[in-house]
């Protein structure tokens, strides 16, 4: 079966060869049933890279010891679903995953659009295919997923064997996070090849108009949501896994995700610019291409150890193919600029400093800086060891001083931004929309800073993030306010109806609260305490109002890992108030240690109690509890950034009543059954409204 | 003026700001990397500099006194004495024979001071390249598609 596996790889990437020259053939020749095989390759290349992956999985459950991928990932014992996630543990199997995501975002792609399009849907496949072919390269030629083992015998003879038992999935990667966060974050990077091909399609075929940005603003945030996702699960994971009290650390691998994301965030927000005005387009186009790079960036950093990391991925050659591969790709995009460039000519100029376009261009200048500050601290061991001969490293103290007065920043175009008019805005709007906001912010920050706030950039956080907040609440009220008032219906419906009537705009808005309930949680990292203590039964510790008394330490077994446990009892105002039960587990087949933090969560804190080890000189247990404030915002901020790219994505009322009515029914009614009641009776008034 | 010009100003103040930010973080916090043969050959302010050395810790090297524990790290015959001042404990994966990342300084007297130790554990993620100066066993070749290689994993110590 591992042979069937690898024939279907070999021809997934004929396939993708295919589909790529038919596809050049078919643009070139305009021959429609060329493009329709070529089409049809690229759709073939889902199918069997699904088989593949099926395969894979397959040995996975049915512990196949003979795939030595199988075997340096996996063991009996494993859960099944770590079984699954093993897949995407290792080298080979991530990129054979890249390869899947990104032949599902294709196959979707192309078969959506197969009657959509037809001056623009060969290139983009075309541009697809060569991304797929890079990646079945790799699958195939460099990194099989299904080498098997064999032992060699006298003479040189090698017979295949079947091992009793595998190594195991590495420790850390045993923790429900890791089933979810790789995909999140891959889907993410996979997704941003979708506008990547688009944008490259429609400057090869000089495709006319914005239409291109119409078609993949939808794509670009599918796929900025799943990175949101992803970079937030691994955050999360890092911060109950690792047991070091935080989930941030400037690390390579962190940053790797950050790019893209960045880079994304600025093309969400910079391509209203040339839907509304025909501004920005090369930076547009080029940030497309920019993000799509980071991607390929990103994931040859995780996997090449070119820039050595805690998450510690092995040293391998495959940092040259992707080297190689991004070369190739920005020498395309060049010379695909280059050739076009006319093309992208701009229609307007900017007309005020204080307009909603001069907010975008801040907006994109800041997120910019931010991505550039971060690629170069990344890649700073590898730049200077090339230019001065000796390799160094920045620490996070740089990633933070040129990064958090740009988020603060942000923060404040965050509430600004959307409320400026475009081209001009006059004082008085200024100061009918903002008065209020700002007067509500400088009283949040007085009152902080009475009630004993100090650090500087916290209060500046806290100041914006009401400030912003009002502004956000301003906009839905005065919106809600005035259908209430037509239509007589009372303040929920009318919220509900607003949304639904712009679901981008409001969708935006509920995006941007997110973040700043993800910003509120960052705030709160200065205020941050930790105490570690040698303990033995009956000791106890003080932090903050929390008195924690060690109750016994004990050792409990299962069949996968032996864990030292320690139960704490914490009191609060002399009042018992929880057990907390942190472990120190040692896996049983890779005898790796690794920590299981103890979280008691609430909105205003965190009680993070990690079992630290042995005290190195009496061999006592070491606690270590910290006391994080407000991180629980951060998860609740991502959740809402989540159901807010969901509203954006959702059809707009007004539109689905103007383009496309009948269509437009059924799809409605489906949305409405998902729906909170008050929405419901909007969705189903459009749905009987034709 | 116009407005260009004025979002010209504007973004010439903010990346003139980001600079100096920058440079001042990259002050505090770069850090050098150094092989333990390199050590050897520093000489003047660059053995002040705060760094990173990376190395293999040598089996039975490892000895835990009050306050502090100390250890020697190895790379390619070369041998280097550390002591760990840090107060969080040792990483789990820092063991005799483990890669050991340390960040500090060197003392005169040829013994570097640690205040942060990274235990990569080698089988993290990978396990097989990492285990290469543990193990004289074949290692695994990417096979060609449908091909079966040896990969020797029979006889391989698993990588940590």
């Amino acid at each position: 079966m591992d042979i069937l596996g690898s024939f279907a790889l070999l021809l997934a990437f004929l396939a993708a060869v295919y589909a790529f020259g038919a596809g050049i053939v078919g643009a070139v020749t305009r021959r429609p049933l060329v493009t329709k095989s070529a089409r049809n390759a690229g759709m073939a290349v889902f199918v069997l890279v699904t088989l593949t992956v099926g395969i894979l999985e397959y040995f996975f459950l049915t512990n196949n010891f003979s795939v030595s991928y199988v075997v340096t990932h996996s063991n009996s014992a494993l859960p099944w679903y770590y079984k699954i996630a093993a897949l995407w543990a290792g080298q080979e199997g991530s990129l054979l995953f890249w390869s899947w995501l990104l032949s599902i975002y294709a196959f979707l792609v192309l078969f959506l659009n197969r009657k959509k399009h037809p001056e623009l849907m060969p290139y983009t496949g075309v541009t697809l295919a060569g991304v797929q072919i890079f990646f079945l390269t790799l699958n195939n030629f460099v990194a099989s997923p299904f080498s098997v083992i064999a032992t060699s015998g006298t003479g040189g003879t090698q017979t295949l064997a079947m091992l009793s038992e595998g190594k195991g999935l590495n420790a850390l990667l045993q923790y429900p996070e890791m089933v979810i966060h790789p995909p999140m974050l891959y889907l993410g990077y996979t997704g941003f090849t979708v506008p990547f091909a688009f944008a490259m399609a429609a400057l090869l075929g000089r495709y006319p108009g914005e239409k291109w940005i119409h078609i993949t603003r939808r794509w670009t945030m599918v796929a900025w949501c799943f990175q949101s996702v992803g970079i937030l699960l691994g955050a999360h994971w890092a911060y109950a896994v690792l047991g070091w009290g935080g989930y941030w650390a400037w690390d390579p691998v962190e940053n790797a995700s950050l790019l893209p994301w960045i880079t994304g965030t600025a093309f969400l927000h910079s391509v209203m610019m040339q839907e509304k005005r025909g501004m920005m387009k090369v930076w547009n186009v080029w940030l497309v291409f920019v993000t799509f790079m980071l991607c390929i960036l990103g994931t040859s950093l995780t996997r090449s150890g070119i820039v050595s990391s805690v998450h510690a991925f092995a040293q391998s050659s495959i940092g040259n193919w992707f080297g190689g591969f991004l070369a190739l790709i920005l020498l395309v995009c060049l010379a695909a600029w280059w050739k076009n460039r006319d093309y992208l000519r701009s229609d307007n100029r900017l007309d005020s400093m204080v307009s909603r376009e001069s907010s975008f261009l801040f907006n994109n200048l800041i997120l910019l800086a931010a991505c550039f500050a971060v690629l170069w601290g990344t890649l700073f061991p590898v730049l200077s060891e090339w230019f001065t001969g000796s390799k160094i490293s920045v620490g996070p103290p740089f990633f933070n001083k040129v990064n958090v007065p740009i988020a603060l920043f942000l923060l404040f175009l965050t509430g600004v931004g959307p409320l400026l008019a475009w081209r001009k805005t006059s004082f008085d709007a200024l100061k009918r929309n903002f008065a209020w906001p700002l007067l509500g912010g400088v009283l949040a920050g007085v009152a902080a800073f009475i009630g004993g706030f100090r650090d500087v950039y916290s209060l500046i956080c806290w100041v914006l993030s009401v400030f912003v907040t009002l502004t956000i609440a301003s906009e839905f009220l005065r919106g809600a306010l005035v259908i209430a008032s037509r239509d007589g219906s009372n303040l929920v419906t009318a919220i509900g109806e607003l949304t639904m009537r712009n679901t981008r705009r409001y969708g935006g808005y509920v995006v941007h609260f997110g973040m700043v309930l993800i910003f509120i949680g960052i705030a709160g990292i200065p205020f941050n305490r930790d105490v570690e203590k040698e303990m033995h039964p009956g000791d106890t510790l003080q932090i903050g109002k929390y008195l924690l008394l060690c109750q016994n330490f004990d050792h409990v077994e299962n069949n996968n890992y032996g864990a030292d446990r320690a139960t704490i009892e914490v009191f609060k105002d002399g009042k018992s108030e929880m057990m907390l039960y942190p472990e120190r587990r040692l896996f049983k087949t890779s005898q790796v240690t690794e920590t299981k933090v103890a979280i008691q969560s609430s909105p205003l804190r965190d009680l993070y109690v990690v079992y630290a080890g042995q005290s190195p000189e009496t061999g006592a247990p070491v606690i270590h509890a910290y006391l994080n404030p407000l991180v629980k915002w951060i998860w609740f901020g991502g959740i809402v950034v989540v159901l807010g790219t969901l509203l954006a994505l959702l059809p707009n009322r007004r539109a689905a009543i103007v383009l496309k009515p009948v269509a437009e029914t059924s799809w409605g009614g489906a949305v409405a059954d998902g729906l909170p009641a008050a929405v419901q009776s909007v969705v189903r008034r459009v749905g009987s409204s034709e | 003026m116009k407005a260009g010009n004025k979002f010209a100003i504007g973004s010439i103040i903010i990346v003139v700001t980001l600079l100096a930010l920058a440079y001042v973080g990259f002050t505090q916090s770069k850090t050098y990397y150094h092989t333990i043969t390199e050590l050897t050959t520093l000489r003047g302010s660059a053995l002040h500099e705060r760094m990173r050395v990376s190395g293999n810790v040598r089996a039975g090297s490892i000895e835990h006194m009050p306050g502090r524990i100390d250890f020697v790290l190895t790379e390619q015959g070369k041998d280097l004495t550390v002591s760990y001042v840090g107060r969080d404990p040792l990483p789990d994966t820092f063991k005799d024979g483990s890669q050991a990342l340390v960040e500090g300084k060197m003392m005169p007297d040829n013994r570097f001071v640690a205040e942060q130790v990274q235990a990569k554990c080698a089988s993290k993620y990978e396990a097989v390249p990492d285990a290469a100066p543990v193990t004289n066993a074949p290692q695994a070749q990417p096979s060609a598609p449908g091909g079966q290689t040896s990969t020797g994993a029979t006889t391989q110590p698993s990588g940590n």
